[in-house]
């Protein structure tokens, strides 16, 4: 009965002395070491002269350079990407370092705003869409901004009921209804073409969507069948929908690559609640057309907005990033990065897009001022509709 | 002199308590407050008004049903996977044990992906009809939890004298007998330990219930997020949250009564001493144990069959899409560089959850004299493991609502991601050691204590010993947790440094082949590293560890 202690001594010694090797190198030893002081002569974002005549009117113009720079903030959800280049141009132009920080997904931002109204963790806020609009503006928690001379195109996708001077918005995207097209071709089934064919007995157990409490297209689905049959005849219509045999799964993801034919699972059902950017991703290797198409008579639009947080201390820098989103090297980016189509109608799309990639012309509308009153009763009576 | 490692000790568990009461006490009263306290005065309107729906009710009644038989299940299964992966020897056992903890990091909403690829109508196992049921999710359970129960009890097991059971049958006893009067008695802290962690983890489930469900089974995690995140309801999210918090506490407090009767000291010997070869009467824990392993492997299996999917062939273009930065504009990282990321954040969160941990198991295993004194020191160790219980969503929210002032404006902060995840690794590490610590007998420190040792030096050498592989395995359990951890991340405001879950969440929202095809490369990327980092952690020999 022997102590090896002396070794083990020494084991524990050099675990230990691994672990504080590792921890160095972390995150709170480590840090960012990209070289921030050295940029070159910072310019202003702010240009007070309002150039009518510029094209590229939301452009930052040259102008003296301000003592004032330093880092400014953008809160936006998880699914918020740029290329760097455009960030490093913007620090550039403007001398502002920008950093990005990112809260969940766009319900869990939105609350984190409206939580922190006040008092926010950043100093501007990308990615609050329509669904949550009100909610953000209600609770006081942006400082009124807008970019000087903002096209039409900009514009249309204002919420209106006053938001406007809190919200610019940045990029669009239709949640529409989508078919397997291949399908059916195969079946000799003439596909859908309306929500209301969707509770025609030809398509029973062929649908499958997204629920509209834990998915935001699908809560954008919801508000599509509420603005199309009104708010007393909804209800009637998903009991039709339900008893047809329509699926509702809980987030977008599962129901597109799970159920759906042509989503690269071996779904069994053609009829999916997806966006009307998908269908360019289904052309096959070596193909020339996407298998799938969108149901332009179904869709919801979804504008994402940017605004400048309440209580911010550096409101130069939150409205330099917000002309920044507006720029049109950022809005030509916007398709391939988030896969929504950029506001600013100039902007040349990717081809893929611009072949394949088709808008509805005449979304369907609820006011967000109804949304934000009403979605908790919707909700409820939905759960209880279509979750039994 | 007796007092003195008293005193030290209740200043060092200080630490840990301080830590608790910032990072979880104050957030979760904070959001308690903002709802039941609206404009600084009690307002319960709201109580009777939700404890009255019809739907609190169904989904309390769920959330204990399926988190009850989580964990019976996965306790069946557990107990005879921990007996051969810590009790016998045999060549790959060491891998044997990473794959069942390879599941423990997997993002849930992959795997609530892959369950379904395998279950829905067109999926391989289509045929058993059981999309959509509740069995999915109870299956998930398993598949989340396996290592909770082996890891945590086969780290007690592991190094039990094998004499006692080898007396009793001696004595005729049959296996049954031995089992039932030997064997389980000595187990039952580890087990009761990592049935509680196994139920705290089912009824906080959120993505795995949601995604394999579809909607139909909320539970008071799924409920809290709704109301929360949907309705900004935060009175009926403080109603809820008390009532998971009042059934946690209930649960923890029956838990620490029925393992206090039953704690003993154990006598140990080295893990070498006390694993054998297989033997004829090992076939039936054998055949659970390649049940549970074939259950493990099919998920990921299906994973990594699907991550090898690329069109109509088969190939590594999702592999290497990992490692290159321009692979898809969805991300402005590669995924290889995501992997750093997570490793660094994982780095400080174990060693965060060590260190605590450590303190914490030692404080709560010491046996005080005092029954006053006793009962703080059970209440401080069912303490840690309340944030396991309380839902991410309230946590979150609640760190934006209160530590947004000097001195604590922490809301931002890149210490914040590593310090939520060190809580949710933390109750590991606490209950793999605590069991092991509480199982040896205080009077070998005395004896040491006797010998003219100091009261550290006696209780290193008392209780080193036998802590060392434990610690080790504790080591591993949180790096895994942590690797893999995104639920409370999520709710945090997040410096733009993604880690791997993040990335993996980021792809599978995209449409198109090749991002789903790369989330599930990351996927099988993260289970790999998980895999060889715990590998190397367990093959830390610790010596001959403890051999009396």
């Amino acid at each position: 009965m022997t102590y090896t202690r002396p070794r083990r001594t020494t084991t524990i010694a050099l675990a230990l002395a691994t672990g504080l090797a590792l921890t160095s190198c972390t995150l709170t030893g480590g840090g960012d070491d990209e070289p921030t002081a050295d940029q070159a002569a910072p310019a202003p974002a702010e240009s007070d002269d309002a150039s009518g005549d510029d094209d590229i009117s939301t452009a930052t113009a040259p102008a003296p350079t301000p003592a004032d720079t330093g880092t400014v903030v953008l809160a936006a959800h998880d699914s918020f990407t740029l290329p760097d280049e455009l960030i490093a141009a913007f620090e550039a132009d403007t001398g502002y370092d920008l950093e990005v920080q990112l809260s969940g997904d766009a319900g869990q931002m939105a609350n984190q705003i409206v939580l922190t109204a006040g008092n926010p963790t950043a100093d501007v806020v990308f990615g609050i869409d329509t669904t949550f609009a009100t909610r953000v503006v209600g609770a006081e928690a942006l400082e009124a901004y807008r970019p000087d001379d903002l096209p039409e195109s900009v514009t249309e996708h204002d919420l209106g009921e006053g938001t406007e001077a809190y919200l610019t918005p940045v990029d669009y995207g239709d949640v529409c209804v989508n078919i397997d097209s291949v399908w059916f071709a195969n079946q000799g089934i003439e596909p859908p073409q309306t929500l209301a064919d969707l509770t025609d007995p030809a398509y029973e157990d062929l649908f499958v969507t997204p629920g509209a409490s834990t998915s935001s297209p699908g809560l954008a689905f919801l508000l599509a069948t509420i603005g199309e049959f009104g708010p007393g005849e909804w209800q009637g219509y998903w009991e039709d929908l339900m008893a047809n045999g329509a699926k509702v799964t809980s987030g977008w993801t599962d129901a597109y690559t799970v159920d759906f034919t042509a989503g690269g699972g071996d779904g069994d059902r053609p009829i999916v609640l997806s966006y009307a950017s998908s269908p360019p991703f289904t052309i096959p290797d070596g193909g020339f057309e996407p298998t799938t198409r969108a149901l332009l008579d179904t869709c919801f639009r979804q504008v994402e907005y940017a605004g400048v947080l309440a209580g911010t201390d550096n409101p130069e820098g939150a409205q330099a990033v917000v002309d920044w989103l507006l720029s049109p090297e950022v809005q030509a980016a916007i398709p391939d990065s988030m896969y929504v189509f950029p506001v600013d109608d100039e902007v040349a799309l990717p081809d893929l897009w611009a072949q394949w990639a088709q808008v509805a012309e005449d979304p369907i509308v609820v006011s967000p001022r109804q949304i934000e009153a009403e979605r908790e009763t919707w909700l409820r009576e939905w759960a209880d509709i279509a979750t039994g | 002199m007796r007092r003195a490692p008293g005193v030290a000790l209740g200043l060092a568990a200080l630490v840990p308590l301080a830590f608790l009461a910032v990072f979880f006490v104050l957030p979760v009263s904070g959001m308690l407050a903002r709802g039941l306290w609206p404009d600084g005065q009690l307002d319960l309107s709201g109580v009777p008004e939700v404890l009255g729906r019809s739907r609190t009710l169904r989904v309390l009644t769920f959330t204990l049903v399926s988190s009850l038989a989580g964990t019976v299940v996965t306790l069946l299964l557990g107990l005879p996977v921990a007996f051969v992966l810590y009790r016998l020897r045999f060549p790959g056992r060491g891998l044997l044990r990473a794959v069942v903890v390879m599941p423990f990091v997997l993002p849930t909403v992959v795997v609530g992906v892959m369950f379904r690829s395998l279950l829905a109508p067109g999926g391989p196992l289509g045929g058993l009809g059981l999309d959509g049921t509740w069995v999915p999710i109870l299956l998930a359970f398993v598949f989340f939890n396996l290592a909770v129960v082996v890891r945590t009890v086969g780290g007690l097991w592991e190094g039990l004298d094998r004499r006692a059971e080898e007396s009793a049958a001696t004595l005729g006893a049959g296996p049954w007998q031995v089992w039932r009067t030997v064997t389980l008695p000595a187990l039952a802290p580890g087990i009761i330990s990592a049935a509680t962690l196994v139920f705290l983890f089912c009824s906080t489930a959120f993505g795995v219930v949601l995604t394999l469900g579809g909607l139909r089974y909320g539970t008071v995690e799924t409920e809290i997020y709704l109301l929360t995140v949907q309705f900004l309801d935060l009175q009926g999210a403080a109603v809820l949250s008390l009532l998971q918090l009042l059934a946690v506490v209930a649960m923890l407090a029956l838990a620490a009564r029925t393992r206090s009767r039953r704690e003993q000291s154990l006598r140990r010997v080295g893990a070498r001493a006390a694993a054998r070869r297989p033997r004829r009467d090992d076939i039936p824990a054998l055949a659970a144990t390649a049940l549970a392993v074939a259950f493990v492997l099919l998920p990921v299996g299906t994973l990594v069959v699907r991550s090898l999917r690329v069109g109509p062939g088969w190939g590594l273009e999702h592999y290497r899409a990992l490692t290159d930065p321009d692979a898809t504009a969805a991300l402005r990282v590669s995924v290889t560089e995501a992997m750093t990321n997570s490793l660094r954040t994982a780095v400080d969160a174990t060693v965060l959850a060590m260190l605590l941990g450590l303190i914490v198991a030692v404080v709560v295993s010491r046996r005080p004299r005092s029954p006053g004194w006793a009962r703080t020191v059970s209440v401080l160790d069912g303490a840690f493991m309340l944030p396991l219980g309380i839902s991410a969503v309230t946590v979150g929210f609640g760190f934006l609502i209160t530590l947004d002032r000097p001195p604590l404006d922490l809301r931002t902060s890149p210490i914040l991601v590593p310090i939520a995840q060190a809580m949710v690794a933390l109750p590991l590490v606490v209950r793999t050691l605590a069991p092991v610590l509480r199982s040896v007998d205080p009077r070998q420190r005395e004896a040491a204590a006797t010998l003219g040792a100091g009261p550290w030096r006696a209780a290193w050498t008392a209780e080193a010993p036998v802590l060392a592989r434990p610690v080790l395995a504790a080591t591993g359990f949180a790096f895994a947790v942590s690797l893999g951890e995104f639920g409370a991340t999520s709710f945090l405001a997040r410096p733009d440094r993604p880690t791997v879950p993040v990335v993996i969440y980021q792809l599978i929202s995209r449409p198109g082949a090749d991002h789903l095809g790369m989330a599930l490369a990351a996927s099988v990327l993260l289970a790999l590293v998980t895999v060889v980092v715990m590998g190397v952690v367990e093959r830390l020999r610790v010596g001959s560890v403890g051999a009396f």
